[in-house]
């Protein structure tokens, strides 16, 4: 379908699918195996500019455009649901410092991410505090012109290949989830290291470890918006950023689809090859269809954020829930149309499942999505 | 370090199918590349330029469709552009061609460096380089794999021999054919393509350079293409059948009818 994308999305689609295949693809089940940082291929991406797509020209980026995010983590994910999600993730440290940073701040860190410099996390979750944010431990405490950070975030995207993390933190337990604050915590702060890296199912190639603050001790101005605002800031930023998690989901579909049509062609049974059966073509026509559904409903949302739209919770987080569980759909069904071959990991599809799972899962479950979307309904139905 | 790259426009397949009657390439339908050798030329021009600072510019000669493998170029860091483009000079060969770049690259003015790929992936000949160098009468190293050292007047290369490789220094200007082992191409970056897009491609016409008018062209080339054809295909062959001891004793019989 023709999205009628401007000429310059054309462009970055164009190269983000030149970067996959020709710089992804071939390096994909390596990853997926050693569970390295792919930095080869992240400065492969930040030298082609795409760290910069959804950052403020002023700061060295080409302009906010959560739709061009999309299209770039779309295309990536074709090839690598991991190597992708190195991207985003990036990116969703990076939104809540360009939605709340101050100048200085702004001025500050924004130019090495949009060149690729450096990578960013975000860190919100704890082992006791993951759909219930408010359960949120780790604390920052102000003393003099510094906080004081005492706490474990784990499950953190990018931990510990990024430099620069958003980490969220209570200033005051007693107001509940009105007492967490946002702050930029850097690399290398005294008191900043870095637990275990988890052993996963999927996206592999990406690196999730535990953050650990032992009276870390950071200077007062890394406070992101105001003491309080750390919910705002999250909910703010998972806004803007469910989106690129749902074209992640989209790509990994789109990227098994491709592969099942391939080998649907070449794989012949009875005689004829497999895709010439009804069986197989109606389970591609579905496929294809719950795809094309998922890319309808992520570009609409992410023009919506682009056009300046406010209120974008519940569309994002249809756009995230309905493309991760088309995502999981279609790559089981993908694996299907493989038969006893997909199950083996000498064929490329199997990673594709085990990459798809995720997306219903982080940036919010697809649980927490339908309540934000009920939630929502309810609240619009008042009005 | 001002460099010149001269870059094809080549179709993108190995098996380019040729009109038996014209004795020309069927160019439709096929979508056009870069050279690929040349992709390591542009890629070499970007690093120099990057290390001594200077420009690159971007040279070939086309149909104005041409244009396009132009701004790929300057995609990947290069400078500028120039197109040379006239219908007198259809039907050159290399001669003709090198010739033709030649008056071209004298019109662009002062340079450093030429560099070119090794040779073209549709003609193969690895004539033009050489014969740009020696039109200009300028030194050439050709099959360069690795610039060892360079600076702005003088440049230490190695050359790619069947073993081993020469080690040859060369003053500037000069010009140097470069192989696919001398770097990897780096791929485009957005803000090159937006750059690349609107770059203005400064066009060269018949008039626009000085050259001998019988010496462009197909009359300004010495070789004839007297006939362009496809080796037929191997024909089947025969396929024996049958049981492994059968078949055994029937390839033995066949080898023995074929010795007599």
């Amino acid at each position: 379908m023709d999205y009628l994308f401007t000429d310059e999305q054309k462009m970055i689609k164009e190269l983000a699918h030149k970067i996959a295949e020709e710089k992804i693809r071939p390096v994909a089940a390596k990853y997926d195996i050693s569970e390295e940082y792919p930095w080869d291929v992240i400065k492969v991406i930040a030298d082609s500019d795409m760290f910069g797509l959804f950052i403020p020209e002023e700061y060295g980026g080409l302009g906010v455009s959560i739709t061009n995010l999309c299209l770039a983590t779309e295309e990536f994910s074709r090839a690598c649901g991991g190597i992708a999600v190195c991207y985003a993730a990036s990116a969703l440290g990076t939104i809540p410092i360009m939605l709340f940073g101050n100048e200085e701040q702004k001025k500050k860190y924004l130019p090495d991410l949009a060149k690729g410099k450096k990578v960013a996390a975000f860190g919100i979750t704890e082992p006791e505090a993951g759909s219930d944010a408010s359960a949120i431990k780790t604390t920052a405490k102000k003393e003099g012109n510094h906080y004081i950070l005492n706490g474990l975030k784990h499950f953190i995207t990018n931990g510990g290949d990024a430099e620069t993390y958003v980490v969220i933190a209570m200033t005051d337990k007693t107001r509940g989830a009105r007492g967490a604050s946002a702050f930029i915590v850097e690399k290398g702060t005294h008191g900043f290291t870095f637990g275990k890296k988890e052993d996963k199912f999927g996206i592999r190639a990406s690196s999730t470890r535990e953050l650990v603050f032992q009276d870390c001790k950071i200077p007062a101005e890394n406070l992101l918006s105001k003491e309080g605002m750390g919910f705002i800031v999250t909910m703010r930023t998972f806004d803007m950023s469910r989106p690129g998690v749902a074209a992640q989901a989209l790509g990994i579909a789109q990227g098994a689809l491709e592969l099942a049509v391939k080998y649907a062609k070449e794989r012949q049974q009875f005689g004829k090859s497999i895709s010439s059966f009804q069986g197989i073509q109606w389970m591609l026509a579905d496929m294809a269809t719950e795809i094309e559904a998922a890319r309808a409903l992520i570009y609409s949302c992410a023009r919506a954020i682009d056009a300046g739209c406010k209120d974008v919770s519940k569309e994002s987080a249809m756009a995230k829930m309905y493309a991760s569980d088309v995502a999981m759909k279609v790559t089981v069904d993908a694996l299907q149309i493989f038969g006893g071959y997909g199950y083996m990991k000498d064929y490329p599809i199997e990673k594709y499942v085990r990459d798809a799972k995720i997306t219903q899962i982080y940036e919010g479950t697809n649980q927490i999505q339908r309540n934000i979307i009920g939630l929502q309904l309810i609240r619009e139905m008042a009005k | 370090m001002n460099i010149i790259v001269c870059i094809k426009q080549v179709p993108e397949t190995t098996e380019v199918r040729i009109n038996p009657e014209t004795n020309t390439l069927i160019r439709e339908g096929v979508k056009s590349i870069i050279n690929p050798f040349d992709m390591y030329a542009i890629e070499e021009g970007v690093r120099l330029k990057e290390k001594f600072g200077g420009k690159v510019t971007v040279l070939t000669m086309g149909p104005p469709q041409a244009e396009a493998a132009l701004r790929e170029a300057i995609s990947m860091g290069a400078d500028e552009g120039r197109l040379v483009c006239d219908r007198a000079f259809a039907g050159s060969d290399t001669w003709a061609t090198s010739y033709t770049l030649s008056g071209a690259i004298k019109r662009i003015g002062a340079f450093d460096l030429i560099i070119c790929g090794k040779q073209a992936s549709d003609g193969d000949t690895a004539q033009v380089g050489p014969g740009i160098s020696t039109h200009l009468d300028i030194p050439q190293v050709t099959y360069v794999k690795k610039i060892e050292e360079a600076t702005e007047k003088s440049m230490r290369v190695e050359r790619m021999m069947e073993e081993g490789f020469e080690i040859i220094e060369t003053p500037l200007p000069a010009l140097i054919t470069v192989v696919k082992e001398i770097n990897e191409p780096r791929l485009p970056s957005l803000k090159g393509m937006m750059r690349a897009k609107s770059a203005k491609i400064t066009t060269y016409a018949q008039k626009d350079l000085d050259l001998d008018p019988q010496s462009i062209g197909l009359c300004g080339s010495p070789t004839q293409v007297v006939k362009i054809f496809t080796p037929p295909q191997r024909t089947g062959g025969q396929m024996l059948q049958g049981e492994v001891p059968e078949i055994a004793a029937k390839l033995v019989d066949l080898i023995k009818d074929e010795v007599h």
